[in-house]
């Protein structure tokens, strides 16, 4: 049996071509669709993800990291008062303006902490030490940003606000959702780069002491701290990740390319599966009068779609892996981790078998004296 | 002769719609282990008809079709492929082998049907093309393979499962005079030498002569049963 389905479906290379085919621009298209996707939450909350922080203290009703409504620093001290906290560390997160070399004015996102402690620091350090960062008028870009920004090389003098500021170090792999690249510097530096007043800050970072528990923390911080949400990392890691793909509609969009990939794939996948069962629906009709189960007929069917599936799979995420480490040079940011293409995998199964049913259906209702026909 | 198939009152009624065709009509009939019995009858007669519900491939309106002791018109939809695949080998007139399997494979095919696998289905499949005289045409495939050669292979497959019953039909239509002979000597052979019953149904005037009995069907009914030597008495 396995021979026949194998056969049957190496017998017409074209019709096998234009099978495989719609799997593989159904995979491709799925693949970085979800990428994409996976990208654009991981880039959306990157920076709340690894703070490192266990609560985000915020201004009431902040929606995402990048609109923190300024409030006044003494909560920092309010906070730090409270038992069960660890620590806790002032975070400004405010777009500013970086004087590109060539004299334009470019949107960055400044990132402003407190260089003694590894609360919100920068990760991926390429180049440079966040101990440099200690230094006034010092700060640290991302390497993929370092061309639209201008810059060529440490030590690089360059101009945020129009405040001075020397490029200390790189990271490697932070991309950011809003294009704006990320300014890692000291809260000091901060404060001359944005315009955050002195005695304020964007958040508050906490981490809480070993066994706390962090639901009774929450709620001791929201009694002693006024007009201010608590969230988990998580709960602010969501809640932004939540507000640009579907309060923006950006993630809509990108589900919706998916879903459509996988339709299409279905469709061209199905249509070129009935075709083959139409054109060996007299072979089918002879298995069955030969003895064979509509089981039996299932099985070839099936292995037919699976066979299909596993080739069409491999050559297709072959593609998107191709398409997802070319991403890494480009302004998308495609992520396929092992989950998502294990996941994709059986995507990709499912969809074929799908496919097949409608043959499957074709194939047991023959008409038995077909088979007698001439 | 033990009676291989026995037939009682068997009709067949196509219904499509408002419109109704009564294709058999009352048909009873004994097909005996080894001979050869012809279903002979103008187009339209019903002779594919009795042929496919004999082979468990198509349900009667009414009446009995009882193979190997059992009723198999009263058995369930999942309990015929089993009479198929026992009892039963079908020869087609358009060979009906698969296109892309060897010669051997599509006997081998067969077997595996019946769990026969591995080593043993290939000697079994090259023991039944070895018989039909295709010793040399294993590794052909149905396309390189002349008329008759492709019918002898369906006949080795037939005869894969060992069945008590082959129905064949119209194995010579797409045949020459003398493939088709060769043919017939071997569905012949089958039933005087092994003792299967064989029943062919055919508008061939040249297979004639090898024929046991001859059925005539016209208009759904068997309208004469007549031994080979009493039409030509």
């Amino acid at each position: 049996m396995a021979s026949l389905a194998v056969r049957n479906l190496f017998h017409d290379k074209v019709r096998l071509a234009v099978t495989l085919t719609g799997i593989i621009f159904s995979v491709v298209l799925v693949a970085v669709q979800t990428g994409l996707f996976l990208g654009f939450t991981t880039t959306t909350s990157n920076v709340i993800d690894n703070s490192g922080a266990d609560f985000w203290i915020t201004s009431k009703g902040v929606k995402y990291i990048e609109v923190g409504v300024p409030f006044s620093e003494k909560k920092l001290y309010h906070a730090r008062a409270v038992e069960g906290v660890a620590e806790a560390e002032k975070y400004i997160v405010r777009f500013g303006t970086w004087k590109h070399p060539d004299g334009a004015d470019l949107s960055c996102e400044v990132i402003g902490f407190d260089p003694d402690t590894p609360l919100g620091a920068p990760w991926r350090v390429a180049e440079g030490s966040v101990h440099d960062l200690k230094l006034p008028d010092t700060v640290m870009v991302d390497r993929f940003y370092a061309p639209k920004l201008g810059v060529t090389h440490l030590g690089q003098t360059v101009e945020i606000r129009g405040a001075r500021a020397r490029v200390v170090g790189f990271t490697e792999g932070i991309r950011t959702f809003t294009t704006a690249p990320l300014v890692f510097t000291s809260y000091r530096n901060a404060l001359r780069y944005t315009d955050i007043k002195a005695d304020q800050t964007s958040y508050l970072l906490v981490k809480a002491a070993p066994g706390v528990n962090l639901e009774t923390l929450r709620a001791t911080l929201l009694h002693r701290l006024n007009d201010v949400d608590v969230m988990t990392t998580r709960e602010f890691s969501g809640k932004t990740t939540s507000y640009w793909m579907f309060g923006t509609g950006a993630g809509v969009t990108v589900i919706m390319a998916a879903v459509l990939g996988l339709l299409v794939g279905v469709v061209v996948v199905a249509q070129t599966i009935y075709a083959a069962t139409i054109d060996h629906i007299r072979e089918f009709g002879t298995l069955k009068a030969m003895g064979a189960t509509n089981g039996y007929i299932y099985r070839i069917i099936l292995q037919q779609a699976v066979v299909s599936a596993v080739l069409g799979y491999a050559v297709g995420i072959a593609l998107a892996i191709a398409v997802e480490v070319s991403s890494k040079s480009s302004g998308a940011n495609i992520v396929l981790p092992p989950s998502v293409r294990a996941g994709l995998f059986g995507t990709t199964l499912l969809m074929c078998i799908s496919a097949a049913m409608v043959s499957i259906n074709k194939a047991t209702t023959i008409d038995p004296a077909m088979v007698f026909k001439g | 002769m033990p009676t291989a198939i026995e037939v009682r009152e068997l009709t067949k009624t196509y219904t499509e719609g408002a419109t109704a065709a009564r294709a058999l009509d009352g048909v009873d009939l004994d097909v005996h282990a080894g001979e050869v019995t012809l279903l002979m009858g103008p187009s339209g007669s019903g002779k594919t008809t009795l042929v496919s519900i004999m082979g468990a491939i198509l349900r009667p309106t009414s009446g009995s079709v009882r193979i190997a002791g059992r009723d198999i018109t009263r058995l369930r939809e999942r309990e015929l492929p089993a009479v198929r695949l026992n009892h039963i080998g079908f020869v087609f007139q358009g060979f009906n082998l698969f296109p892309t399997l060897t010669a051997v494979e599509n006997v081998e095919l067969a077997l595996k049907l019946k769990k026969v696998r591995g080593s043993e289905a290939r000697a079994r499949a090259r023991a039944l093309l070895d018989d039909v005289a295709l010793s040399d045409k294993y590794h052909s495939y149905p396309a390189d393979l002349s008329g008759g050669q492709k019918q002898r292979v369906a006949i080795a497959r037939a005869l894969a499962g060992q069945p008590d019953i082959v129905l064949a039909d119209e194995p010579t239509a797409a045949l020459d005079r003398d493939s088709g002979r060769t043919v017939m000597r071997m569905l012949h052979h089958l039933a005087h030498e092994k003792g299967r019953a064989v029943v062919i149904v055919t508008h061939d005037s040249r297979v004639l002569e090898f024929a046991d009995r001859i059925v005539k069907i016209e208009d759904g009914r068997v309208s004469n049963v007549a031994e080979w030597e009493e039409q030509h008495a």
